[in-house]
């Protein structure tokens, strides 16, 4: 079975916080530790608010790039409701990654909807494994919140089998040099929080 | 022609040529490949999930790649090219196959003297598109063989298989790729591009290319000889692949696909389809040979199924796999029975959607609000202001097809008579008018009917990123270029009433509305404001705008305008006044257009 040696992994949002980037990010370094990787989004809506996510598959040898429901690893959550959105996707034992910002969908924004209560709470009722932080203040104590993407990641990469240095290198590889300080301090951020 | 007189540098600028293997999306993996095949012409218009090809495509060193105002442009430019002996290519997304279908059924005749492949994006599940029509049916409608990848690589690989094809065998060449092909990514192993190869000239040869009925009979029997000379090809084409495991199931399947079903059922028998037209019968009845049972996995249409039964060969498709929306693994799993649990989400409370909407600060939302108040009915049309469709705006009562607002409205107008005097509208953006409105708009002005027609002028192809049109002075590859006067050309087609106005301020854009509704004869509003996120356009963001808490009376008026930043805040009450809440902007969100204090009664916005 191809199935047990593919590692599936849910990054999900809300257009513009980085998602994409953040599994570029990570699948370069996957590749660069010697896995087969395959990636999958759906682009277009991303700068108008909408939801995001983007699928990340490694092993061996990968050959879907969408990962079946129930069968993802890990939770890479960058907004707390986008958490509970794509739950069928889980398998029962996955961890998930939360960071808890907020923004409003517009139903709840004209008061039509509410936010749900207590995400945390839920979600460590109904999973093993549940880290959640501010990863946008993390990332301001670094220098930027824009940075909260890779401070995300960085919470990640204690959940992925790859050298902490090949992180490191691909980070430097996919900024611009005077960001690259920067985003290296917030993955680091990440790692501990 | 100066880009094929510049002879070529052997070395790739690219930091990635030293790479082997980079993680590429199928699109970049398109471009890549066009390159390592040594194309130099490309064209196309813009369009979800094409567009990354172009702009990948016109980066690569010595290439020609140019944005066509629409697809039937392109790709006669590319048959233009073709006939010079230049390897070409067309690009576009699905839809824009059919606005380019005239030229492409006919060029199936004539052939090329170079080489002429066309990439159809198609969009199951219809993520960004108005319907999700399976283009493999144009392949074998207009006879043109047609390639399908199922990855990245394969994106790369055949791109330089569809130009041998067209070149080997006189022909134009489809090549479909879907969204999830065009934009999931994968690992890539690179070629070294082969040189270019500088071919072209003028050769005349009018019997085969002026298509009068008695020089198409003549090549409508070539065509069939085409035909039966691709089917023996398509027998022994590599990437028609077998792949024996169990003799018990086998799948016949074809692009990506593939990929879902061969991860869930990784013992089952395959027969992968890189050739999706013509068909490899021979191959196929030898597959069905040495399994009990075959099942036909494709998405969208029984193409493959309907042509394999009428084969004679018995095959499961459509009985059990959906026709609509893409496929995933899990689809896949349920259809063919085997076990999937019952996997639910632990959470089962209803959550707040988060549509799609015009940016803060988006010049469509004014005019959408100003058009609101007239209650007229609104032709829609394809971009970004399509989107004011949702509520609270609700802008629109139609949308079909690129340029269809101005034919709709017209038409609509005429068969209303007197009854739909100041009621009918029709809205366009402006790269859609250039692609397909200006000979609506010509019609409206030969046949004289009352309609009005806004175009929404923000400078850019802003829904499909942000690309250049012969109304924005540049082209593809950033040259200042010549840049048509919307104002001047529609004056030319023969529109007496012309306003230009400025969205952002709705007393102007009223006014502007009632004064055109109650005119006689067909008229143009040009409403004229740059794209907030167009860079070029050198929008200073203006300083975000708040609202005063002691002035709101919680009217929720400036809701309306469903602008990002601005949100309700329940239970801020004051004393002596009925408010149950007030308005807040999130100065993070707001670009400060200002719209919302102009519809705020109360002053409270600054």
């Amino acid at each position: 079975m191809n199935d047990e040696n593919v590692k599936s992994i849910l990054l999900a949002g809300v257009g513009g916080q980085g998602i994409l980037r953040a599994s570029d990010i990570m699948c370069q370094a996957l590749m660069a530790a010697g896995f087969d990787v395959k990636k999958s989004e759906v682009h277009g809506m991303a700068q108008r608010g909408g939801c995001v996510t983007s699928h990340v598959r490694y092993g061996t040898k990968v050959f879907s790039p969408l990962a079946e429901q129930g069968k993802i690893e890990i939770l890479l959550a960058f907004e707390q409701m986008e958490a509970l959105r794509y739950l069928r996707f889980l398998s029962k034992d996955a961890s998930i990654i939360l960071n808890t910002e907020r923004i409003n969908p517009p139903a709840v924004n004209m008061g039509d909807l509410s936010y749900p209560d207590d995400i945390i709470g839920f979600l460590n009722e109904n999973y093993p494994r549940v880290i959640s932080f501010n990863a946008a203040e993390l990332a301001i104590e670094v220098g930027n919140a824009k940075a909260a993407n890779v401070v995300l990641l960085g919470a990640a990469a204690n959940l992925i089998g790859v050298a902490k240095s090949v992180w490191e290198k691909t980070i430097e590889k996919s900024f611009p040099p005077k960001l690259v300080k920067l985003n290296l301090d917030a993955f680091q951020k990440g790692i501990t929080a | 022609m100066s880009f094929f007189a510049t002879p070529l540098s052997l070395h790739w600028s690219y930091t990635e040529a030293r790479l082997k293997k980079v993680l590429m999306s199928g699109n970049e993996a398109i471009a890549r490949g066009v390159y390592e095949a040594g194309v130099r012409f490309a064209a196309a218009y813009p369009g979800t999930p094409s567009t990354e090809i172009m702009e990948e495509l016109a980066g690569y060193e010595g290439v020609y790649a140019e944005w066509a105002p629409n697809e039937k442009v392109a790709v006669e430019v590319a048959i233009g090219a073709a006939l010079a002996g230049a390897r070409a290519l067309a690009v576009m997304k699905h839809v824009g196959v059919n606005v380019a279908a005239d030229p492409v059924f006919t060029v199936s005749y004539t052939g090329i003297e170079g080489g002429l492949v066309i990439v159809s994006a198609d969009d199951p599940s219809m993520h960004s598109s108005q319907n999700e029509q399976d283009n493999r049916n144009y392949a074998k409608f207009a006879k043109i063989p047609m390639l399908e990848p199922s990855d990245p690589q394969e994106a790369k690989d055949f791109i330089a298989l569809a130009f041998q094809i067209s070149s080997l065998f006189d022909t134009p060449v489809f090549f479909r790729t879907t969204t999830r092909v065009s934009h999931s990514k994968s690992v890539v192993t690179l070629s070294e591009p082969r040189n270019y190869e500088e071919k072209t000239s003028l050769v005349r040869n009018a019997q085969k290319y002026v298509m009068v009925p008695i020089n198409a009979r003549t090549r409508r029997v070539e065509v069939e000889k085409r035909q039966k000379a691709l089917r023996e090809f398509a027998e022994t084409f590599p990437e028609n692949k077998m792949e024996i495991n169990s003799t018990e199931i086998g799948i016949i399947t074809a692009g990506m696909p593939y990929n879902y079903a061969r991860e869930v059922f990784p013992d089952f028998s395959y027969l992968k389809l890189g050739m999706v037209y013509p068909l490899p019968e021979r191959m196929i009845r030898e597959f069905a040979s040495r399994v009990k049972k075959i099942y036909v996995v494709e998405e969208l249409d029984p193409y493959l199924e309907e042509q394999v039964k009428a084969m004679g060969i018995e095959v499961t498709g459509k009985e059990i796999f959906p026709y609509t929306n893409e496929f995933d693994p899990g689809i896949i799993r349920v259809a063919i029975g085997k076990d999937m649990g019952t996997l639910t989400s632990p959470y089962r409370e209803e959550l707040a959607a988060r549509p799609p909407n015009l940016c803060p600060g988006c010049p469509h939302r004014g005019l959408f609000y100003a058009l609101k108040k007239f209650k007229a009915y609104v032709h829609g049309d394809i971009g970004c202001y399509t989107l004011s469709y949702l509520k609270p705006l609700q802008g629109l009562h139609s949308c079909i097809c690129m340029g269809a607002s101005i034919g709709m409205a017209h038409g609509m107008s005429k068969a209303l008579g007197e009854k739909g005097k100041g009621k009918v509208v029709g809205v366009i953006g402006d790269s859609t008018f250039l692609h397909s409105g200006i000979t609506g708009l010509l019609n409206m002005a030969y046949n004289q009917s009352d309609a009005l027609i806004i175009i929404l002028d923000n400078s850019t192809t802003a829904m499909t990123g942000m690309q250049e049109h012969p109304g924005t002075g540049y082209t593809l590859s950033g040259k200042e270029t010549k840049k048509v006067n919307l104002k001047v050309l529609v004056s030319a087609l023969g529109i007496d009433n012309i306003r230009v106005v400025d969205p952002n301020n709705l007393k102007e854009t009223k006014a502007a509305i009632r004064a055109e509704l109650a005119s006689s004869g067909p008229s143009v509003i040009i409403s004229e404001s740059p794209c907030v996120l167009f860079r070029r356009a050198g929008i200073k963001a203006k300083p975000s705008l708040r609202v005063d808490p002691d002035k709101c009376t919680g009217c929720r008026t400036c809701l309306d305008l469903n602008c990002p930043p601005i949100a309700w805040k329940k239970g801020e009450t004051k004393t002596g006044s009925k408010r149950k809440g007030i308005a807040v902007i999130d100065e993070s969100l707001c670009n400060g257009c200002g719209l919302c204090a102009q519809v705020c009664k109360f002053d409270a916005i600054s």
